[in-house]
């Protein structure tokens, strides 16, 4: 894992001081909300609908054990004993005080994070592959290159007033963990002659303007990365439209331009930038890289599994992945108990959750964008330790990418935008659902409700899309279907009218009843079916 | 998942231009003081040694004309639109020494960002604390990434 040097620590705990003086400047009515709301803004302050809430960068959705504590520790101190993590694989703290808010920066900068560039118009957290330095697909672990995007993007004196926020995401495997084409930068590493770089997505995006990223460059030689990313950062903030805010994403201006002609103008701007050479020096990649050494493997760990209890066997048929190494695996923690709300844990659940990584996983967890969490290095010889120790406290459901494994964004239970609540329903379609023989034999359906256009519970990206929207005051859902966020991405599309809250849970059901009737076998997906068969048979379900 | 998605209902909407407003210079030599011309209206074969560049417009329209310009003025109609920052970049990056002036909504949480980009002088439509100022400019002992202003990167520091 990356640690800070005294350098990467003197700025953030600068950041610290800055925001406490920004604070306490507000608190004293020197600036008005107006002025104050982009700093804090840009410190992952939200005011929602009740309090502040306070976003918390994962950088690429990497944390240790320690780190994992001091999130417990924090959701105790600041909050009411919770946090929820994010599609952004960030953490969110709903019950936050302005007047605490430093303080709790402070005692995040203690453990090496902050919550810089977690909102406001720049470069926002780089998200990656949950997987990454463990997947057994994988062409090289993608974290250095993210951490070295982070740096760069950190108070980037050129980017830090976009038209709009942006979003990069960096992926090292032709399986997309990370939804690289639904970003406004997707970065795949990939290796051409012999040389290792980039291919290169621009102008994805979801929101109320859903659009896939186009290819923008085949191939950037790694060590020019930066200053590619440099010339497209520049087109955009140059030319992005400022005039409406929902027109403002980098995907409009590609999309309005052209594809065709927003490459050129890219490779235009970065022909002017290459020859000052801006990219970072070789030493300082591979000084990354060695940050993110492999843990101490056990070389005798065994590929025997033990798997006579149909309870663990469940889990880790759903659960978990192959990993690199022989006698390890990659385990995922389900937050979407049937029940719960998706992504929320509480503070006893992070402590052990970081217990259990310092025993079992070389200290390690990552955040996923679908708001699970993962120990990416444990021994198969302790999973079923690992499961009896998350069993007793309810973290082994054994759903990962099943139809109970909902992303719901925080909707109108918190959320200011929102015109529907999302957890009630995503609630609602896991108690419908909760049998697990059932959510078996439907197989990998991803479900994703977002309680209002902007769409941050990534309908689009559903294999089941709901969208939250208000009819004449009452809360209403659409249904969308075909969507994904995966290699094989498309955008959902609406199936027809919408729905009451218990209409839509309704309508979710016969279109599963429905997938079951006409798929060819177990082994055919949803989404394989939905693109096979089109809508029609759907629509006759669900309004037949 | 935020309130950065709504419209930001503009404040009371800050002076265009800044014809009354103290310059902050960060050059040793004086501010330059004559006319400003608008690009629009510059004519290379002017005598004039002062333009303004608008947020809009393209600052690399001037590039041919660098060595006989003494101040180009760039316009910050908002705090929140950045195109500035990439306008003095792209000035400073093809050579131009002469001063670089940020002019209009001008603030304090602004000024780090400002002079990394490569503005030395600041026409604020709101008068600025010079104290505040200085403090701010030397709060972040060390910067991430190359900008006009020439500071060396960590990872330069880094490596040696």
């Amino acid at each position: 894992m990356y640690r800070y040097d005294e350098y990467d620590q003197a700025i953030v705990d600068a950041r610290v001081a800055e925001f406490r003086d920004q604070v306490a400047r507000r608190l004293a009515n020197e600036i008005t909300e107006d002025q104050f709301k982009p700093l804090r803004l840009m410190n992952g302050l939200y005011l929602q609908l009740h309090a502040y809430m306070l976003r918390v960068a994962v950088p690429y959705g990497t944390l240790s054990g320690t780190q994992m504590h001091a999130l417990a520790h924090i959701a105790r101190k600041y909050d009411r004993g919770y946090g929820h993590f994010t599609t952004r694989q960030n953490i969110q703290y709903n019950w936050i005080k302005l007047a605490e808010a430093p303080d709790l920066l402070a005692e995040l900068a203690a453990v090496e994070m902050h919550a810089i560039q977690t909102s406001g118009n720049c470069i926002r957290n780089i998200s990656s592959d949950q997987f990454a330095g463990a997947a057994a697909d994988e062409l090289a672990d993608p974290r250095p290159y993210a951490e070295l995007l982070r740096q760069w993007s950190s108070f980037h004196p050129e980017f830090s007033f976009l038209p709009r926020k942006f979003k990069i995401a960096v992926t090292a495997s032709d399986t997309d963990r990370a939804a690289i084409q639904l970003h406004d930068i997707g970065l795949q590493l990939i290796d051409r002659d012999g040389v290792r770089g980039f291919k290169v997505w621009v102008g994805g995006g979801m929101g109320r303007t859903p659009m896939i990223g186009h290819v923008v460059r085949e191939f950037i030689p790694a060590s020019q990365y930066l200053s590619f990313c440099e010339a497209i950062l520049r087109v955009y903030n140059r030319y992005g439209r400022r005039d409406n805010i929902y027109k403002a994403r980098i995907k409009i201006l590609v999309h309005e331009l052209g594809a065709e002609e927003f490459t050129r103008q890219v490779e235009a701007e970065w022909a002017l930038l290459e020859p000052l050479a801006l990219d970072a020096p070789a030493a300082e990649y591979a000084r990354i890289v060695a940050q993110f050494a492999e843990p101490a493997y056990d070389p005798a760990a065994s590929d025997r599994l033990d798997l006579a209890d149909p309870g663990f066997a469940l889990w880790v048929k759903q659960n978990v992945h192959p990993h690199k190494r022989p006698g390890y695996a990659i385990a995922t923690i389900s937050l979407k108990p049937v029940g719960g709300i998706p992504g929320d844990a509480s503070a006893d659940q992070m402590d052990l959750i970081a217990d259990l990584a310092a025993r079992y996983a070389h200290d390690e967890i990552r955040v996923t964008h679908s708001q699970n969490l993962v120990l990416a290095h444990v021994r198969k010889a302790d999973l079923h330790a690992l499961w009896t120790a998350l069993d007793a406290v309810g973290l082994a459901t054994a759903n990962l990418d099943l139809v109970t494994d909902i992303i719901a964004c925080p909707g109108l239970d918190y959320c200011a935008l929102a015109n529907a609540r999302s957890i009630p329903v995503a609630q609602q379609i896991a108690a419908r659902f909760a049998d697990l023989d059932r959510q078996h034999d439907i197989g990998e359906l991803k479900i994703k409700i977002s309680g209002c256009i902007n769409a941050c519970g990534h309908h689009h990206a559903g294999h089941i899309g709901i969208l939250g929207v208000d009819k004449k005051g009452e809360e209403a859902y659409q249904l969308l279907l075909g969507g994904s966020g995966a290699e094989d991405t498309s955008l959902a599309k609406i199936l027809g009218p919408g729905f009451t809250e218990a209409g839509i849970v309704d309508a979710v059901e016969k279109v599963i009843d429905r997938y079951r009737s006409v798929r060819t076998g177990p082994s055919e997906r949803f989404l394989d079916t939905y693109r096979r068969v089109g809508a029609d048979p759907f629509k006759e379900a669900v309004y037949g | 998942m935020g309130e950065d998605q709504q419209p930001v209902a503009d404040a009371a909407a800050p002076p265009e231009t800044a014809a009354n407003a103290v310059i902050l210079s960060f050059r040793d030599a004086p501010a330059y003081e004559g006319p400003v011309v608008a690009l629009a209206d510059y004519a290379a074969n002017s005598n004039t040694a002062a333009v303004r560049v608008e947020a809009g417009e393209d600052a690399r329209s001037l590039i041919p004309h660098l060595a006989r310009l003494r101040l180009i003025e760039v316009a910050f109609p908002k705090y929140r639109d950045g195109r500035g920052y990439s306008s003095a970049q792209i000035l400073r990056e093809a050579g131009f020494t002469g001063e670089l002036r940020a002019a209009g909504d001008v603030l304090l949480d602004q000024m780090v960002f400002l002079r990394r980009a490569g503005f030395d002088s600041f026409a604020p439509a709101r008068a600025l604390n010079p104290a505040a100022v200085a403090a701010a400019l030397e709060r972040f002992p060390f910067v991430y990434q190359n900008a006009a202003d020439g500071r060396q990167p960590v990872w330069v520091r880094r490596n040696g």
